[in-house]
């Protein structure tokens, strides 16, 4: 038992910090830093672990804490670093790790159980800083151990005498109890989409995919990734493989290196007519700070908040800076559409002057012996196909004349490659031809049925015009190298120059990589991505249509209040409800004292019964019976249901005048 | 200013507290008598609450809104669990000893805490002195709260109200009842030390009824009993046998001491003459001699042992001058 004290022992400022919770606190903040720490210089990783490891030394020694212009000393020293490291301190990144040092700091400095619940709330905000880099299940699962120890520490905070073990079986406790709440919030809290002010500049770099440019090399350097692009789910069969060609941007001005997107503008949606064939899917796009979307083929709808450029390319109205999800329908081979405005098809055309004059020669060739464009077209895709061409992911580097060189020395490359060689050719016969950027292919996960396209995918084809068919798709690639095109970039590269896990031959691993990434796409649609739409959604699938924020607030507080019940119920069920004889003798004690008959403390009930029908004789018999009944009950052998009801409805119907 | 409201309107303040002092027996905290409200780390954990939220808003981080909403959640199930620490703990007051004035008394408070689940850190305050405590209750136990109380005047001196605390589990929220027990701790007046009265002729009434004390005829030897004097033990005689034994004296039957309000003078005043008659009180105790106690309308028999004492000192600590 401890001294009783006038200071108030549960006010938080007054009550110093124990050796297990400053050990607590380190702890957990460990774990909520440990993810940061990959990212951060390796000087300020040590720095905080030195400043944690000090604040424990200085516990464990009961030495008074170090003075305040010591840890300013520190704190602007670890500035100074980060602003030579970064050139600033305000950036994202080093912000979150001044951030991480200051946790840091904050420990040097906590005295009290305030400082140290400060300090925990802390290490509840650096948690969500982990989020801004990445929300995979790993570090879910990491982050949710961290709330756990963060919420044991403030449980041990608030019962300094109970033993680790039970404050971590109570935080077990709490969370299992905010659960059901959390969801709740989740699911109905009103959602606003952001961001709401501007963003740090860097925040979002370090996204991959594909760019408004397409060179030698761009695209060979973007497959050595097997980063996901995109998710589709269809509905029904999916296509085959061969005739997965996801659009992307589309590249029309070429330089006589590099191929450019170039001026653009939108157009008003017409759907395709006709077809053979429709597909219906749903897309979940990775974000890649761009504003184009993928689609197969030839795009017969247009997803929300989406516009169609001149060129049959979607594109969202906004930057894709985060997931998007979105659904489509695809028609393949559709009527064909011979439109197409003269100035577009004279752009078509536009070749770079004196660049590639070997390549120039061949298609005038060409445009001499043939009579229309198919046959230039066709006799180009036979030059190809018997030049045996290789693929390869490393292709040798290409000087001024890069497409002459190609064809004629190297006769090695990537599909970029083989693309802008095609598209120039064309359009030196005098073919009108563009370049399309985009994936070809896609794993079909076996387990959920969904194609994953990763970076890895990336691909470049062409797309010529011809009066009597419209635009129409070339794959050069597919022509010189037919592998890629029928099996996939694993199949037609030499092994060597692949990846561990792109190797055919490491089909178990691929096929664990399988389950696990059909579970990261349920967590990407289920937790990730549930937005302002989806939330419309599910209440719309919920029957509530056209909900806005009123009506989600009002059901949010209908089902917290609710749960507030459940768990007011949940408490209070393992406490020892008073006696219901008791009770009934409580209230006949009570009806007596209103009538000027109190019962004395030391009085037993045969007394007080005898008593109080000597001073209220008119209900003599009444009072007597229930004195007996009562004693019966309490001291009795047993005591029968029927006893119980008898006594409560006798004391009820007791009537003193 | 809430206070003093309350304590010029006693009866809004039983209804505002939700019993009428003093409470007999055992009184159960049952939920109308339990208030909770966030404490200030309560609020500082909303303020953290709010900042992830726009945080998560603006960056739009599912796992953010994850966590901001399980934390409320637990913020709400912390709320709930410190209300159920406190709640329907049934309190009764144990008896409290006697003391002297200046001293403190001892009030027992039992907390039952009638669940299978424990009730960490609750802390029990005596409002007016500002003792407190902090205790534990194990599951389906009773913990033991003692509150030294500090009694500065003789006479009863009640409980008065005591407020039970907790912030378990979480710090986040603050719940207490108050609770008014009818627990009472006598208080004697404050002993002045002080020589016993003469004996002299001021023993005419009646103080001293014996010749002179000392020249009282030894009688032989008894037994001892657990109320004579050590004084009269026959130390010699234990000695020897090894029993325990008591000096008889012929004239002790004769002897009584008369502590007599009359003796002493008006100049005193009513509580130094209470403190003087009680120290000569104990130290008559002490000498083992045979002593009565008079007051203004109160006569109390010679005799000796702790019950007597008790009587006396009783009267003491009671006594109210008459007319007044």
């Amino acid at each position: 038992m401890s001294v009783a004290l006038s200071a108030h022992p549960f006010a938080p400022e007054a009550r110093l910090v124990s050796t297990r919770d400053v050990a607590w606190l380190i702890g957990s903040l460990l774990i909520v830093i440990a993810p940061h720490a990959t990212r951060a210089p390796w000087w300020l990783t040590l720095l905080t672990l030195c400043l944690f490891g000090w604040r424990f030394y200085f516990s464990l020694n009961r030495a008074p804490l170090p003075s305040k212009w010591l840890v300013l000393g520190v704190a602007m020293v670890a500035m100074l670093g980060v602003w030579i490291e970064y050139r600033t301190i305000f950036g994202r990144q080093p912000g979150i790790l001044l951030l991480m040092l200051f946790a840091g700091l904050k420990l040097l400095e906590t005295r009290s159980h305030r400082d140290a619940a400060a300090a925990a709330f802390l290490g509840y905000f650096l948690i969500v800083t982990n989020f801004l880099y990445t929300q995979t299940i790993p570090t879910a699962a990491l982050m949710g151990v961290a709330v756990f120890a963060i919420s044991a520490t403030l449980v041990g905070l608030a019962a300094p005498q109970r033993t680790s073990p039970s404050n971590l079986r109570t935080a077990g406790l709490l969370l299992a109890h905010a659960a059901p709440a959390a969801l709740a919030l989740f699911l109905l809290f009103p959602r606003v989409q952001g961001p709401l002010w501007g963003l740090p500049q860097d925040a979002y770099t370090g996204m991959t995919g594909l760019s408004e440019t397409m060179s030698p090399g761009t695209l060979s350097s973007l497959a050595q990734s097997d980063a996901i692009a995109f998710r589709a789910e269809f509905e029904g069969e999916a296509p085959l493989q061969r005739l997965r060609y996801w659009r992307g941007p589309l590249m029309w001005d070429f330089d006589g290196r590099t191929w450019t997107i170039g001026s653009s503008f939108l157009v008003n949606f017409e759907p395709p007519k006709g077809g053979r064939q429709t597909h219906r899917y749903a897309v979940v796009l990775e974000p890649h700070n761009r504003h184009w979307l993928f689609a197969l083929e030839t795009a017969a709808s247009l997803p929300e908040r989406a516009r169609m450029s001149f060129d049959g390319q979607i594109v969202a109205t906004s930057l894709v800076r985060s997931r998007l999800r979105y659904e489509l329908v695809s028609v393949i081979a559709p009527d064909p559409d011979t439109a197409e405005d003269p100035g577009t098809l004279r752009r078509a055309l536009r070749v770079p002057p004196g660049y590639n004059p070997r390549a120039v020669a061949l298609a005038a060739e060409w445009r001499e012996a043939s009579r229309t464009d198919e046959e230039v077209v066709e006799r180009a895709i036979g030059f190809l196909r018997q030049g045996r061409y290789v693929y390869t992911l490393e292709p040798p580097l290409l000087g001024r004349h890069g497409v002459d060189e190609f064809l004629f020395e190297t006769r090695a490359g990537f599909c970029e490659h083989y693309a802008s060689a095609f598209a120039f050719l064309m359009r030196a016969a005098g073919v009108p031809a563009r370049v399309v950027t985009g994936y070809q292919g896609g794993a079909l996960n076996a387990f959920d049925n969904i194609i994953t396209v990763r970076q890895s995918d990336a691909h470049a084809w062409t797309e010529v015009f011809l009066r009597s068919r419209g635009w129409v798709r070339i794959d050069p690639t597919a022509a010189a190298v037919p592998r890629r095109v029928e099996a996939g970039l694993s199949r037609a590269v030499p092994e060597a120059e692949l990846r561990a896990l792109m190797r055919p031959e490491l089909e178990w691993l691929r096929g664990m990589r399988d389950q696990w990434e059909a579970l990261a796409h349920k967590w990407n649609v289920w937790v990730l991505d549930y937005n302002p739409e989806r939330q419309r959604d599910l209440l719309g699938s919920l029957g509530m249509r056209d909900a806005d924020w009123r009506t989600l607030t009002a059901a949010l507080f209908t089902v917290l209040g609710l749960m507030t019940l459940a768990l007011l119920a949940w408490s209070l069920r393992r406490i020892k409800r008073p006696d219901p004889v008791q009770r009934a003798w409580r209230a006949f004690c009570l009806k007596l004292a209103a009538r000027g008959v109190e019962r004395s403390p030391h009085e037993g009930p045969r007394d007080y019964a005898a008593r109080a029908a000597r001073a209220l004789p008119a209900a003599r018999r009444a009072i007597l019976r229930i004195g007996s009944l009562y004693i019966g009950l309490r001291y009795g052998a047993q005591a029968s249901a029927a006893g119980i009801a008898r006594l409560r409805r006798m004391v009820r119907e007791l009537r003193l005048t | 200013m809430i206070e003093s409201l309350l304590a010029r309107a006693p009866r809004f303040a039983n209804w505002v507290y939700g019993f009428t002092p003093p409470e007999r027996g055992t009184v159960v905290l049952v939920h109308r008598r339990v208030y909770i409200v966030p404490t200030r780390l309560g609020w500082l954990f909303g303020a953290t609450l709010v900042i992830l939220l726009i945080g998560s808003i603006n960056y739009a981080l599912s796992l953010g809104f994850v966590l901001t909403f399980l934390l409320a959640g637990m913020g709400l199930a912390g709320m709930v669990h410190t209300a159920r620490n406190l709640a329907r703990i049934a309190v009764s007051a144990g008896r409290a000893e006697p003391v002297y004035a200046g001293e403190s008394a001892q009030f027992r408070l039992y907390l039952d805490g009638r669940a299978a689940f424990e009730r960490p850190a609750i802390l029990a305050r005596h409002l007016r002195s500002g003792a407190q405590l902090v205790v534990d209750i194990a599951p389906g136990a009773l913990a033991e709260v003692v509150l030294a109380v500090p009694a500065s005047s003789r006479g009863w001196l009640a409980l008065g109200r005591v407020m039970l605390e907790t912030r378990f589990p979480l710090g986040l929220f603050r719940a207490w009842s108050y609770i008014e027990p009818d627990a009472r701790c006598l208080v004697y007046p404050r002993p002045e030390r002080s020589p016993l009265p003469p004996y002299t002729a001021e023993a005419a009434s009646g103080a001293m009824r014996s010749p002179t004390p000392g020249n009282d005829d030894f009688a032989g030897l008894r037994g001892y009993q657990l109320s004579d004097s050590p004084r009269h033990v026959a130390w010699k005689a234990v000695a020897r046998s090894g029993d325990m034994l008591t000096k008889q004296f012929t004239g002790e039957a004769a002897a009584q001491l008369w502590l007599d309000w009359a003796l002493l003078g008006a100049a005193l005043g009513v509580e130094q003459r209470l403190s003087r008659l009680a120290g000569w009180a104990l130290a008559a105790d002490r000498a083992g001699t045979l002593y009565g106690l008079r007051l203004p309308g109160v006569e109390i028999a010679p005799g000796r042992g702790d019950a007597h004492r008790g009587a006396c000192l009783q009267a003491l600590a009671l006594f109210q001058e008459p007319g007044k």
